[in-house]
């Protein structure tokens, strides 16, 4: 065989095998079974929340006069409320926003986590020293407390500045990680030859540094959604997470459990929704992480 | 090490001096509480209001500078002010600390001794029954709100006092009213009501900490320096916990510090649901009464057991790793 022959069969080879960071995470989380399991669920009850709406012969407001908090029929699959709401048409309706805040929350919180960990951990020196400090106020800050006195604002402001604001009391512990990867991240020779080559701080940040911590960020997120979805339930409980008309899954919890007892259906369809749907997201969020990260030991 | 713990205690006190200011800004921006006064039968004359307003410190109309100064010279002489029913809310936060201080510790102490224990025992015996068992439950409790682990205590309780005939578990209160049974017997109705909600709260962090003490462990358990402890002669049992746990713990004292935030509004949800006075259960009706005073203090609370765990996780880091004590 002649060498430019090798040298050709070598680079095929190597071009078969080198795939893109996107296809080889792909490969990787569908090689891990949490993961299948937890995505195969969570696709699940969204299809389940978008779809099952449709398929309830109630609709969202509509009252049935003639079956007040009745249990599960035929015709009410989930029973029915005080007023003689249908509990199923509700519960999926809370599902699809718990879902959403649960997506959204965990989306911001992990942008300003890594936008303000990749900055302090970047620079260093007084940056660092400043948003350090404003992390640690935060954590000190009791986020149920500010976002509960926060209340009589947020009632009226519908549930997006509600996740919003949800994500600025939730990005502290990641924002501290984020920042001790940066700092080991920046001496590494690829940040070096960017900066030589005359790349702005900004854009080494944004294109280098964060893409090769995204295994972080991606787990980080996942456990996100499910300690949004978490927070918004208890904010739900006392009144000051989402107003009506929306409901989530919080609230109808809220709602059922003074009455767990007389009418187990208010109270445990949701409740029971709610574990599944967090269990979910934590199992695919354990399960990327033993992927992603090459020093798990449970790979092994 | 003296000097590490002083500067750390220094930056403290400014933390819990900032997070209090920002929280009575936000609720003395937010809250209403001339609609407090509107609202009462019957309704009060306008100069009343006015004038219980300006008595508390409370009046929207005072500039919210004026009424921040008023309220940071009194807190600097210890004075908290007035409730919005005129009650000092000095004397309600040496009422209520109490209860809250004890949920947090008892639930504190156990869930993360329990949690500690348990984790690295499983990862010792990593995917033995033990292990699974574990990690299955705190997989469980992890997606459990608290707010849903306490009512399914009670229903439990319910069923289990049913089920014995006997008032076996108690879910209201923090003792019986007017119970005379003497020292043990009202030490056994305290306990009797404190069972639960302690559970509550400990739970929770048993899961967490369960969780990351396994994982923390089994980062340690590979290392050589735990293999030389066994093989110059230690016994396996003193090596897992002289060399072994004790580096594990490091980082779950990281850990603890972050959680505490967590538990702490958790106490706040426990405390509510089991009607407890406690500082807690206290505020979430403060901002509905519109007290803006009282929604100070509690954080002002809150911060200081936030910083308190800080700062007690600093000592035990020193303690543990020698790195800290030295340099």
């Amino acid at each position: 065989m002649s060498l430019s022959a090798e040298r050709e069969a070598t680079t095929s080879e190597a071009a078969a095998e080198i795939s893109g960071r996107w296809s080889s995470l792909a490969k990787e989380l569908l090689a891990t079974r949490r993961v299948v399991i937890g995505l195969a669920i969570i696709l699940g009850l969204i299809a389940m929340a978008w779809i099952g709406p449709m398929l309830s012969p109630w609709g969202f407001d509509e009252r049935d006069f003639t079956a007040f908090r009745s249990p599960p029929t035929a015709d009410h699959w989930f029973g029915t409320g005080n007023t003689g709401r249908d509990v199923f048409h509700m519960t999926m309706v809370g599902l699809q926003k718990s879902i959403l805040i649960g997506l959204c929350a965990a989306l911001f919180t992990t942008v300003i986590a890594a936008l303000v960990g990749a900055f302090a951990g970047y620079y260093l020196g007084f940056t660092d020293r400043a948003l350090m400090w404003v992390t640690d106020l935060f954590l000190v800050l009791p986020q149920f407390l500010i976002l509960a006195i926060l209340y009589p604002v947020l009632r009226d402001q519908g549930w997006l500045v509600f996740v919003l604001l949800l994500a600025c009391l939730m990005w502290m512990v990641t924002a501290k990680m984020v920042r001790g990867m940066t700092i080991s991240l920046k001496e590494r020779e690829y940040v070096l030859a960017a900066r030589y080559m005359g790349v702005s701080h900004g854009r080494i940040i944004l294109r280098h540094i964060l893409p090769n911590m995204s295994s972080l960020l991606i787990v980080d997120a996942t456990i996100n959604v499910s300690s949004a979805i978490i927070l918004e339930t208890a904010l739900s409980y006392f009144g000051f997470g989402i107003q009506p008309p929306d409901v989530t899954l919080g609230s109808l919890i809220a709602e059922g459990s003074r009455q767990a007892l007389a009418f187990p259906w208010t109270f445990w369809f949701c409740t029971g929704l709610l574990i599944v749907l967090v269990l979910a997201v934590n199992l695919v969020g354990d399960g990327l992480r033993d992927a992603l990260d090459p020093h798990s030991k449970s790979r092994t | 090490m003296a000097k590490f713990l002083v500067r750390r205690l220094l930056s403290y006190l400014v933390l819990i001096f900032l997070a209090s200011s920002i929280a009575y800004l936000i609720a003395a921006t937010t809250l209403s509480p001339r609609a407090y006064f509107e609202q009462q039968q019957p309704p009060p004359s306008d100069q009343a209001i006015e004038r219980q307003l300006d008595k508390l410190n409370l009046n929207p109309e005072t500039p919210l500078a004026e009424r921040y100064a008023t309220w940071v010279a009194g807190v600097a002489v210890g004075d908290f002010g007035q409730t919005i029913t005129d009650q000092s809310v000095n004397e309600a936060i040496a009422r209520k600390a109490g209860v809250s201080l004890r949920l947090i510790v008892a639930g504190t102490v156990i869930g993360a001794t329990l949690g500690v224990a348990m984790g690295a025992y499983a990862a010792v015996r990593q995917y033995g029954r033990f292990d699974r068992v574990t990690t299955v439950a705190a997989f469980f409790l992890l997606a459990v709100p608290a707010v849903v682990v306490a009512v399914t205590l009670q229903v439990i309780a319910v069923w289990i006092n049913d089920v014995s005939g006997m008032r076996l578990l108690e879910y209201g209160g923090e003792y019986s009213a007017n119970l005379d049974a003497g020292f043990w017997g009202t030490l056994l109705d305290r306990v009797q009501h404190a069972i639960l909600p302690t559970m509550a709260l400990s739970l929770s962090l048993f899961a967490a900490f369960s969780r990351y003490q396994r994982n923390m462990m089994l980062d340690v358990l590979g290392s050589d320096f735990v293999r030389t402890a066994m093989a110059k002669g230690l016994t396996r049992r003193a090596a897992m916990i002289k060399h072994a746990l004790r580096t594990a713990l490091i980082p779950t004292i990281t850990y603890f510090t972050f959680t505490f935030g967590i538990l702490i509004a958790n106490a706040t949800f426990t405390e509510k649901i089991f009607g407890w006075h406690g500082m807690g259960a206290w505020v979430v009706d403060s901002i509905s009464t519109q007290d803006v005073n009282a929604v100070a203090a509690v954080t002002f609370f809150m911060a200081v057991c936030v910083m308190a765990a800080s700062f007690l996780s600093d000592v035990l880091y020193a303690w543990l790793d020698p790195r800290v004590r030295v340099s």
